[in-house]
C-alpha cells in the first residue's frame, strides 16, 4: 500500500455557534484545510464525511463547488470521523486518487444525549425506566474500575483540571479558562463518582483533513505528516459497553484493545514510541481507563501517573493537549477528527502555548462510542 | 393499594417469588432480557437467579430526557449491575438503600418495586441479613 499523508487541517471552533448550521461549520473547516494545504476544491479527488445529528455531508458540494467528485456520506456514530478518515486514506492508498477529503461536523441540542432504545435494538422499558443513559455507563464503568484498581476521586479531578488548563491554549476549545481541583470535586454530582466538571458536554464544531499521496506531497512541497495507521474495530464477546442491559460473566476483550493492537501492528511501533496521545475523554474516568486499554500503562498505574503529572504537556506522555472532549465538548461527527487535527498541529510544531516540547515524532489518537466501537489513528513525522 | 402493572410483559415471572426471565442460547450462554424477533430462535426462556452480588453502581442525579417516564417531580435513583453467579450480569434499579451503603461484591436480592403511580419495575436490594 502506498503511504498516505495529511497535508491540510482545518477546524471550526467547538462549542456553540448560534446562527451557523453544523454543515456550514463543516464547509468552514474544509475551506481552512484547503488553504492550509495550498490546494483548490478542484484538486480534491474524492470526499468522505458525516455527522450524527446535523445532516448529510455530501450536500456541501453546493457551497464548495459542483466538480462532480464522489462524496460518500459516513454515518458511524462516534466513529464517523475515524471511518471517514480510514476510507479517505484507503482511496489514496489504493492509488485511485491523489487528494481526498475527510470531514466531520455536528450540532447537538443542549443537555445529555437521549438515545432511542429502538435504534439500538433494545426494548422500550430499558429507556422508560431510566437506564439508557451514556453518562450512567461511564459512571458504572469507572466506579467498578476504581474499586478494583484503587483509583481515587482526586485522580478523576486531576484529569479534568489538566483538560481545562490545556484548553486555555487551544483556539478551537470551548472551555478556555482553568478550573481548580477543589471546584471540580465539589461541583454537582451527575452520576456518582462523576461530577459536572468531569463530564464533557454535547456541542458543535467541525474538522476537515486533506489527505494526499506521496507524489502529491512532493509536487506541492507540503508540510505533511504521515498516516502510519488507522484501525476501527467493533466489540468482541464479553465486553462491557454502553447501552447494555446485561454483560457476560466471562470477562472478554474490549474494542479499544483490538483497535489499539491493530493500529500499533500496522504502524510497526509500540506504546513506548508515542510522544503525544489524544484519548477519548467523554469524562475523566474514560481518559484514565483508556490510558491502560491503549497500552500506555498498567491498570492502577494512573493514580501515580496523574499525581506525578506524567500526562501533562511537559510530561513523559502528554495526553489530550487541546483539553480533549472535556474542554472542547463533543460534536460526535467531528470529535474523532479533532484528535487527529490536534496531533497534526503537534507534529508540525504549531501548538503555540500547548506545544509538546522536543519535536514529537509519533502521535496517537483514540475514540470510543456506542454500541461498542473504537477507532485509533497513529501519525508520524 | 391498587395492583401495579408491570412496565413490560414477560420481563419477570408471575409467581409468589418472581424472578427475571432471561434466555439460554443453544451454546449454553445465558442472556438478559429474553431476545425478541428472529434473535429468539432456539433460545430457551430461563428463570434467572433471585440472588447475586453487586458488580457496579451509580446514582442518577439529573432528570433524564424522554424516553424516561419516571414520576414527577424527579427523584434521584440508584442503579447498577448485579452478577448472578454462573448466569449473567444484569443492569437493574437498586432500591431500599442509599448510595453510601453500596460496596463491590455485596449480596443483593431480586424485588419487584413501584416505578410510578400505576406501574412496577424490577430491582435488586441489599440482601437482608
Amino acid at each position: 500500500m502506498e503511504d498516505v499523508y495529511i497535508i491540510g487541517a482545518g477546524i471550526h471552533p467547538f462549542g456553540r455557534t448560534d446562527g451557523r448550521s453544523g454543515r456550514d461549520q463543516g464547509v468552514y473547516a474544509v475551506r481552512q484545510a484547503m488553504a492550509d494545504a495550498g490546494i483548490e476544491w478542484t484538486d480534491v479527488g474524492c470526499a468522505y464525511g458525516g455527522s450524527a445529528a446535523a445532516g448529510s455531508a455530501d450536500i456541501m458540494v453546493n457551497e464548495l463547488g459542483l466538480t462532480g467528485l464522489p462524496f460518500i456520506n459516513v454515518a458511524n456514530g462516534c466513529a464517523t470521523g475515524g471511518s471517514a478518515l480510514a476510507s479517505a486514506r484507503n482511496a489514496i492508498a489504493a492509488g485511485e486518487f491523489d487528494v481526498a477529503l475527510a470531514v466531520g461536523f455536528d450540532k447537538h441540542p443542549r443537555g445529555a444525549f437521549n438515545a432511542k432504545p429502538r435504534e439500538y435494538g433494545l426494548p422500550e422499558w430499558y429507556g422508560q425506566t431510566g437506564m439508557m443513559l451514556t453518562t450512567q455507563f461511564f459512571a458504572l464503568k469507572i466506579q467498578r474500575y476504581m474499586q478494583l484498581y484503587g483509583i481515587s476521586r482526586e485522580t478523576l479531578g486531576r484529569v479534568a483540571e489538566k483538560a481545562f488548563r490545556n484548553g486555555v491554549h487551544a483556539d478551537h476549545a470551548w472551555r478556555r479558562s482553568p478550573v481548580d481541583l477543589e471546584t471540580i470535586l465539589n461541583s454537582p454530582m451527575v452520576n456518582d463518582p462523576l461530577t459536572k466538571y468531569m463530564f464533557c458536554a454535547p456541542a458543535e464544531g467541525a474538522v476537515a483533513l486533506i489527505l494526499a499521496s506521496g507524489k502529491k506531497v512532493r509536487e506541492l512541497g507540503a508540510d505533511a505528516v504521515k498516516i502510519a495507521s488507522v484501525a476501527v474495530r467493533t466489540r468482541p464477546p464479553g465486553s462491557f459497553e454502553v447501552f447494555a442491559p446485561s454483560v457476560d460473566i466471562e470477562n472478554g476483550g474490549k474494542p479499544t484493545i483490538l483497535a489499539s493492537k491493530a493500529a500499533f501492528e500496522q504502524a510497526g511501533i509500540g506504546p513506548e514510541d508515542i510522544s503525544v496521545a489524544q484519548l477519548q475523554d467523554t469524562e475523566s474516568g474514560a481518559e484514565i481507563m483508556h490510558m491502560a486499554e491503549n497500552g500506555f500503562c498498567k491498570d492502577g498505574d494512573q493514580e501515580q501517573w496523574l499525581r506525578e503529572g506524567r500526562t501533562e504537556i511537559t510530561g513523559k506522555l502528554p495526553v489530550n493537549t487541546d483539553g480533549g472532549c472535556l474542554a472542547c465538548g463533543e460534536p460526535i461527527g467531528a470529535s474523532g477528527l479533532r484528535q487527529v487535527y490536534e496531533n497534526t498541529v503537534q507534529l508540525r510544531g504549531r501548538g503555540g502555548g500547548r506545544q509538546v516540547p522536543g519535536s514529537p515524532k509519533a502521535a496517537y489518537s483514540h475514540v470510543y462510542g456506542a454500541p461498542g466501537l473504537s477507532g485509533v489513528c497513529i501519525l508520524e513525522r | 393499594m391498587t395492583q401495579l402493572e408491570p412496565i413490560a410483559e414477560n420481563l419477570w415471572t408471575n409467581e409468589a417469588e418472581p424472578a427475571l426471565i432471561g434466555g439460554r442460547l443453544p451454546s449454553g450462554k445465558i442472556v438478559f432480557p429474553y431476545p425478541s424477533g428472529d434473535a429468539a430462535e432456539g433460545v430457551e426462556p430461563w428463570r434467572l437467579s433471585r440472588k447475586g452480588t453487586l458488580w457496579s453502581w451509580t446514582r442518577q442525579d439529573f432528570q433524564p430526557k424522554e424516553p424516561y417516564e419516571g414520576p414527577e417531580p424527579f427523584q434521584p435513583y440508584l442503579l447498577g449491575y448485579v452478577e448472578l453467579p454462573g448466569e449473567v450480569i444484569v443492569e437493574t434499579r437498586i432500591v431500599d438503600c442509599v448510595l453510601e451503603d453500596l460496596r463491590l461484591g455485596m449480596p443483593m436480592e431480586f424485588v419487584v418495586a413501584p416505578f410510578d403511580a400505576t406501574r412496577s419495575t424490577y430491582a435488586f436490594r441489599p440482601e437482608k441479613a
